[in-house]
């Protein structure tokens, strides 16, 4: 088993490709971020929003590797396209570079199953070494493994591992080295071979098909490539890559042993498995009853009458967590940057580069950091209820619920998240394997009422709706909130039953999910995985948000009219003065009004920036809805986050700092006028402007979230275009339809 | 005959045909769902829900209607 050191690699050579595949739920990517460490880099496949996991180790000689985590896949046999890249980039055909080695991870407890992959990878003569992981789980339950036995077996190297404990990734790294070395130790290894004649002779018919740049000359290899062409390649396989000639011959021979009354498939999986079967009982020790835990576990948490309300019960905590456990530590960071933004104008005078730094830079750092309180909870949870196997078991209870949706069971978790924050939930979407089931789950996930909305609906609410009962007992006001986040979880349901129908429209694929064992969570790598999120979202979408908020702040602030910053550094220094000078009763009265003042100034000043202008430019399209353009700047500023409406709606008013709860700034909306003398807010206006804010894509930060999760701007272009649209032809009908019958 | 819609929580039976689309067959007996195998019908989730199998020592849940050409047969 351990044959000297191999020789140094010679000067100058191409930096090898290591891929680490296997099942899912094998700890495939826990041994992947083992290896790599932080040295990790993203990227897309080409051509498909997959993405591509690489990073780099160097082994004990000093050599460079590039490590590849190759999607999990239970086969050789694509279902989607995550396990048709896992096929190309093991098989190395269409396109992917031929790994010098594919380290496979398997599953110890379900030796056979994994198995079956091996061969797989064997039989394309592609450098084999086993990673065998969870050999603690199978000792627990008292078998194990003899590791020798199963390498000569296989004919390919084998290393009992812990991937999450950490246990044999020394002797992995060096076997890693050794059969990069000597890649013939690692092949060519055992391969099945198919005992009836007719089933070689389809294969080697078929093999004759396949392209030289895939078989590499090798009639081994053709005959393995043979193999998955006759297994997957069909009327609807949707493949990409395969030359006609080998889906012409493939189909051809395939119909062929269908009307002699063969089924192909089941000969080649029945003879891969008749060949594990025949070795499996050398391979592992003793048998005892297996999984008793996990089946005691599951007649609780999966009981007819008691798993439901355990798992609301545990839903709860996370949207709990989410929605106010986040708040204390935001309201920290706010209170930080604030602090901040105060220090820095105590420490400068007046100025753009002064207000630059406050309100554009810091601010906007701030609006990225304040995510994180949200980002590390949400996956504190989800590395604990999908490292426990829970998570399976969340999305089989919900799956009844969301395939009405056309989505599956694992979407409840960000969807609920969604209440809270579209940020979070966004990234949550990661969880699924399907990348449409990813996308749809993000177009709709913004739909739902989230917590930036309620100043807003607060503000509308308590300003513009009495505080009286309806039917003698339900007060109107919460009725009102209810009603809101009724509207937005019905609009998401339905956004996203029409969309599942439509623009992503997918062959409907019938669901296979493993459950697997439940486990203890492995506390280092949730908190791993925590901050690989929140550093994987400062990094990327912290950059977009921060641009965008120079951007609002430049549109808010420029152009600069001299005549009001003359006036407004005449102010200032007035009121230094005064703040010198000894409290007395007039001082306070005349600190108030130039107060007043100021604030005027500075609604004087934002009414006739860019944003302004802006405001008037869209204010045709805005008045249907019965918004005037001082709403419109509102709007763009609300861009930055929907509760920043709330504000900018103050600063427009000439009232200075205000919050939905401020009694002027509610005095101020509902005496409001048009110029015809007829307010501008009624309680239809009101309405009209929540239904928009519960519709409309008012959040760059979510924007940037997709724009990160789909690596494109594709999918937050459509999502903004989409939810705008949508937002404008509701508020268009509750406020014209409103009109119609009779209210004002 | 017992299909997904009828087999028992607990029932141990033996699998005697898959049917259904060709990528999902394939991917059931990939699994281990080969015609011949014996496989224990572990809890069904819901009604119309999910059924839940072992086989092979691993564990499988399906959707009970998309599961309708699975056919067993009695083991004992």
């Amino acid at each position: 088993m351990n044959p000297p050191p191999a020789a140094a690699p010679a000067v100058g050579a191409r930096i090898p490709v290591v891929a680490v595949a296997g099942n899912p739920n094998t700890g495939k990517t826990t041994l992947f971020n083992r290896l790599t460490g932080s040295d990790q880099k993203v990227a897309n496949y080409p051509g498909v929003t997959v993405e591509r996991h690489t990073g780099r180790m160097r082994l004990p000689c000093g050599r460079e590797v590039s490590v590849l985590d190759v999607p999990g896949t239970y086969s050789l046999s694509a279902r989607s396209r995550e396990e048709e890249i896992a096929i190309h980039s093991i098989a190395g055909i269409d396109g992917e570079v031929p790994p010098d080695l594919v380290v496979l991870v398997v599953d110890a407890t379900q030796l056979s199953r994994n198995l079956y992959m091996a061969l797989q990878v064997l039989e394309l003569e592609v450098p084999l070494l086993v990673a065998l992981n969870m050999t603690d789980m199978l000792e627990a339950r008292g078998e194990s493994i003899d590791v020798e036995a199963l390498a000569r077996g296989l004919g390919a190297p084998v290393v009992a591992i812990s991937a999450l404990k950490g246990r044999g990734i020394d002797d992995l790294v060096s076997a890693i080295e050794r059969t990069l070395a000597a890649p013939d130790r690692a092949r060519p290894g055992a391969r099945w071979v198919p005992d009836s004649a007719e089933l070689r002779a389809d294969l080697d018919h078929v093999a004759a098909s396949i392209p030289v740049e895939w078989t590499r000359g090798s009639q081994a290899r053709a005959r393995a490539l043979a193999a998955w062409a006759l297994l997957s390649i069909d009327e609807h396989d949707e493949l990409r890559g395969v030359p006609d000639a080998l889906r012409r011959t493939a189909l051809a021979r395939r119909a062929q042993t269908t009307a002699q009354g063969r089924h192909v498939d089941a000969e080649i999986i029945r003879g891969r498995y008749a060949w594990i079967d025949a070795r499996i009982e050398s391979f592992v020790r003793s048998s005892a009853r297996a999984r008793s835990a996990t089946e005691r576990a599951d007649a609780i948490l999966m009981n007819p009458w008691l798993g439901f309300p355990i798992f609301l019960a545990v839903m709860g905590v996370v949207f709990m967590a989410l929605f106010s456990w986040a708040d204390p530590a935001m309201g920290v960071i706010e209170g930080v940057f604030d602090g901040l933004s105060g220090l820095v104008r105590g420490a400068m005078g007046p100025s753009i580069v002064r207000d630059f730094i406050t309100d554009a830079l810091i601010a906007g750092v701030g609006s990225v950091v304040v995510f994180l309180p949200q980002i590390l909870l949400l996956f504190l949870f989800i590395g604990i209820l999908e490292d426990t196997g829970y998570m399976a078991r969340v999305a089989c209870l919900m799956d009844r619920v969301m395939r009405t949706m056309g989505l599956n069971g694992r979407a409840f978790v960000p969807m609920l998240s969604g209440y809270a924050c579209a940020v979070p939930a966004i990234m949550a979407t990661r969880t699924m394997e399907r990348q449409r089931d990813r996308t749809l789950t993000m177009m709709v996930v913004p739909l739902m009422t989230c917590s930036a909305r309620l100043p807003v609906y607060t503000l509308m609410i308590g300003a513009l709706f009495p505080a009286t009962l309806v039917m003698g007992f339900a007060p109107t006001q919460a009725l009102l909130l209810v009603a809101m986040y009724l509207f937005s979880t019905l609009m998401a349901l339905a956004a996203a039953a029409v969309l599942s129908r439509t623009m992503l429209k997918a062959r409907s694929v019938p669901l296979i999910m493993e459950m697997p064992p439940y486990r203890r969570p492995h506390w280092a790598s949730v908190v791993r995985l925590m901050f690989q999120k929140a550093r994987a979202f400062l990094s990327e979408a912290g950059k977009v948000i921060l641009v965008c908020t120079v951007a609002l702040w430049a549109l808010l602030s420029f152009p600069k009219d001299s005549g009001v910053e003359t006036r407004r550094a005449e102010l200032a220094t007035e009121v230094a003065a005064l703040d010198e000078a000894a409290a007395t009763p007039e001082r306070d009265a005349q600190l108030e009004r130039l107060g007043a003042a100021q604030s005027e100034l500075d609604g004087q000043a934002l009414r006739s920036s860019y944003a302004g202008r802006l405001g008037h430019a869209i204010e045709p399209t805005i008045e249907p809805l019965g918004f005037d353009w001082k709403i419109g700047i509102g709007l763009i500023g609300a861009f930055a986050a929907r509760e920043v409406f709330v504000s900018t709606m103050g600063v427009v008013y000439g009232l200075g700092d205000a919050d939905e709860t401020t009694v002027t700034l509610r005095d101020r909306i509902r005496a409001e006028q048009r110029a015809n003398g007829s307010p501008v807010y009624t309680p239809l206006v009101g309405l009209s402007l929540m239904v928009f804010f519960a519709l409309a894509c008012q959040c760059m930060s979510t924007l940037a979230a997709v724009r990160r999760e789909t690596r494109t701007w594709r999918w937050p272009i459509f999502l903004f275009v989409y939810m705008t649209a949508l937002a404008w032809v509701a508020s268009f009908v509750v406020y014209q339809g409103g009109r119609l019958i009779g209210f004002t | 005959m017992l299909n997904t819609s009828n087999i028992l929580p607990g029932q141990r039976a033996r699998l005697v045909q898959i049917g259904g689309e060709r990528s999902f067959r394939r991917r059931l007996m990939e699994l281990g769902f080969l015609p011949g195998t014996s496989v224990r019908c572990v809890r069904r989730v819901g009604v119309g829900g999910l059924v839940e199998f072992e086989v092979r020592g691993g564990h499988i849940s399906l959707r009970a209607s998309e599961a309708v050409a699975l056919v067993f047969e009695s083991d004992r």
